[in-house]
């Protein structure tokens, strides 16, 4: 750590205002404070003493992040030799996939990250560690057979269109890798639909398994029939509950393992950077809802209808969308009431979507965004009502 | 039937919102969105005129100008529906000047607070878009009521949650070249791609 402080401190004159490289100081600046911790300090009150500053909160998402990236690396390999029909060694399946994955988020790093430089050095502003997290979460909401060229111009809309446009970290309206993956998804919605996209094989060396067909949970409870219980049509395609909440089922890189995710919600919980409100509020909304269609359904009704909430919460991308998505903390509601009514009706949309919307199997990704777009209203009238409250108390 | 109109609606509010799936109404929506409470006067009037208009514009069409509609005057061979353009925006005009005159007699605070958005409305392209709709979809009577209200309240949620949107862009820094109506239009963008979701609901 001493020889990387010199190596700094010898260079930093050139890089400060009036040095010869000037320019590329957020670049330097990004470096420093990424391997090492700033010296800057606040000059004015208020002074809050505190390790966590926007560098570690990102971090820690990350951190939170790991347990669903590390297993959505070994199912990518696991759904490989199970399609294949060879079997394998656990370390086999997680390296498959570990080198499945590795280009995805190469490619979201690098192609995100340059566009985050080149902003930052045309318009002077900080490199953020918020892309770190944008950067991971993309390629893990990402099917694994994702073509690399289209997740490089998914992600540079989502990063330039998302956020720099806005000013860059904290100033956003949509959350930047849902932008990103809205944008694949219309797009180039072949590569993200359907039944083909979710397991990772080379057509041309290996061959399928006789009958494999490759759809996700929520796909094949989609294509029940009228009137016929859709826990029984997921029995039909081999899907019970357990497997879904453990997530050995076909479906983006990250969202498949409700278990890993909830060891990532627990991290975020203890250390106060995701918010449970949120959280919880997610969950109550989707399964309110899903209980609420299950009160309605009837012999005219669809297969959806039929679903039990529980089944839901463990399926497609709900519980990753509710623990790292609608969490963000630049994009959700900012009061404590508005993240409630916020929360709530991401969970109500995301089911009611998945339920009478026949174009999408799955609502989380738009649900999201669409109460990204509503929460500055949800905010502003909680606020409101605050003055109001308190004037009339005066 | 009941469920018919409540289909319709939502079809009108969601699933087919007349400013964010068919961008009409951008000029007043981008003018006129820079605060909550404006929009919101704003979005009141025209949900209020539309209300109004379409089906007054249902039974101009229906009895004037259809082809064959001027029958029970003897003239079962007139078709005057190319002067559809023409009347329904004369007719959107004279209900606006209308609206005005009432509002202000009976409801002075209410006048007070449309201002100047009653007669901008006149010129609103989403209520002439309504009624278009309207004869283009052979909606009937009830239809064109049901239909013109649900418009209205579709743009009014739109413009009000760009009222918010336009507060909270206040703390971001834009670029200088995408100050004002460039980031709104940018963000008009984006909330029509998260009104995709409704996209594909059949009602």
């Amino acid at each position: 750590m001493k020889v990387l402080e010199k190596v700094f401190d010898k260079y930093r004159s050139d890089f400060e205002k009036g040095g010869k490289y000037e320019k590329y100081y957020p670049l330097f600046e990004m470096m420093d404070t990424i391997l090492l911790w700033t010296n800057e300090r606040t000059h004015s009150g208020p002074h809050v003493r505190d390790a966590l500053d926007l560098k570690r909160f990102m971090m820690m998402v990350i951190v939170a992040l790991l347990p669903a990236t590390l297993f959505g690396m070994y199912n990518v390999g696991y759904q490989h030799f199970h399609a294949i029909g060879i079997g394998a060694s656990i370390g086999e399946m997680f390296s498959y996939g570990f080198w499945a994955m590795l280009p995805l988020i190469i490619v979201s790093y690098a192609v995100g990250g340059t566009w985050e430089v080149l902003f930052s050095i045309v318009r002077k502003h900080e490199v953020n560690e918020g892309f770190l997290v944008t950067g991971l979460l993309f390629p893990l909401i990402l099917p694994p057979t994702m073509p690399l060229g289209q997740a490089a111009v998914a992600i540079s809309f989502g990063v330039v269109i998302g956020k720099e446009v806005f000013g860059g970290t904290g100033m956003n309206l949509l959350n930047p890798a849902l932008t990103a993956r809205a944008f694949v998804f219309f797009a180039y919605p072949g590569k993200i639909s359907g039944d083909k996209v979710w397991t990772a094989f080379d057509a041309a060396k290996e061959k399928l398994v006789d009958g494999f067909s490759g759809a996700t949970p929520l796909l094949s409870a989609s294509s029940t029939p009228q009137g016929a219980s859709a826990v029984e049509q997921l029995h039909k395609s081999g899907f019970d509950f357990m497997q879904m909440f453990y997530g050995f089922i076909p479906g983006s890189i990250g969202e498949t393992s409700t278990l890993a995710i909830l060891i990532g919600a627990l991290i975020l919980i203890i250390t106060g950077v995701g918010s449970w409100r949120i959280m919880v509020a997610v969950f109550a909304g989707g399964y309110a809802t899903a209980a609420l269609f299950n009160a309605l359904a009837g012999p005219a009704s669809t297969g959806m209808f039929t679903l039990p909430p529980y089944y839901h919460l463990v399926m497609g991308g709900f519980a990753f969308g509710a623990i790292f998505m609608a969490t963000d903390p630049v994009s959700a509601s900012q009061t404590n009431t508005g993240k409630w009514i916020y929360g709530f009706l991401i969970g109500a949309l995301a089911i009611m979507i998945r339920t009478v919307n026949p174009a999408y199997p799955e609502g989380m990704m738009l649900a999201i965004l669409f109460m990204n777009i509503f929460s500055p209203l949800i905010d502003y009238y909680v606020v409101k009502a605050n003055i109001k409250r308190r004037l009339s108390r005066a | 039937m009941l469920e018919h109109y409540l289909s319709l609606f939502v079809k009108a509010v969601f699933v087919e919102n007349i400013l964010l799936a068919f961008f009409l109404g951008m000029c007043s929506f981008l003018a006129v969105s820079k605060k909550v409470e404006t929009a919101i006067g704003l979005g009141i009037a025209v949900t209020f005129v539309m209300t109004i208009t379409t089906p007054v514009n249902w039974a101009v069409n229906e009895y004037l100008l259809k082809d064959g509609a001027l029958a029970w005057a003897g003239l079962p061979d007139v078709d005057l529906s190319f002067l559809e353009f023409i009347t329904f925006i004369a007719t959107i005009a004279a209900m606006v000047q209308l609206v005005e005159m009432i509002v202000d007699k009976f409801s002075p605070k209410l006048y007070a607070a449309l201002g100047i958005f009653l007669p901008l409305i006149a010129v609103n392209c989403a209520i002439l878009g309504a009624s278009l709709f309207m004869v283009e979809r052979s909606y009937t009577f009830g239809e064109s009521i049901v239909f013109g209200f649900g418009s209205g309240i579709g743009w009014f949620l739109a413009i009000v949650a760009m009222g918010a949107i336009r507060y909270k862009l206040r703390y971001s820094n834009v670029p200088d070249g995408l100050k004002g109506l460039g980031i709104t239009m940018l963000v008009t963008g984006l909330m029509s791609m998260a009104f995709m979701l409704f996209s594909g609901i059949q009602l």
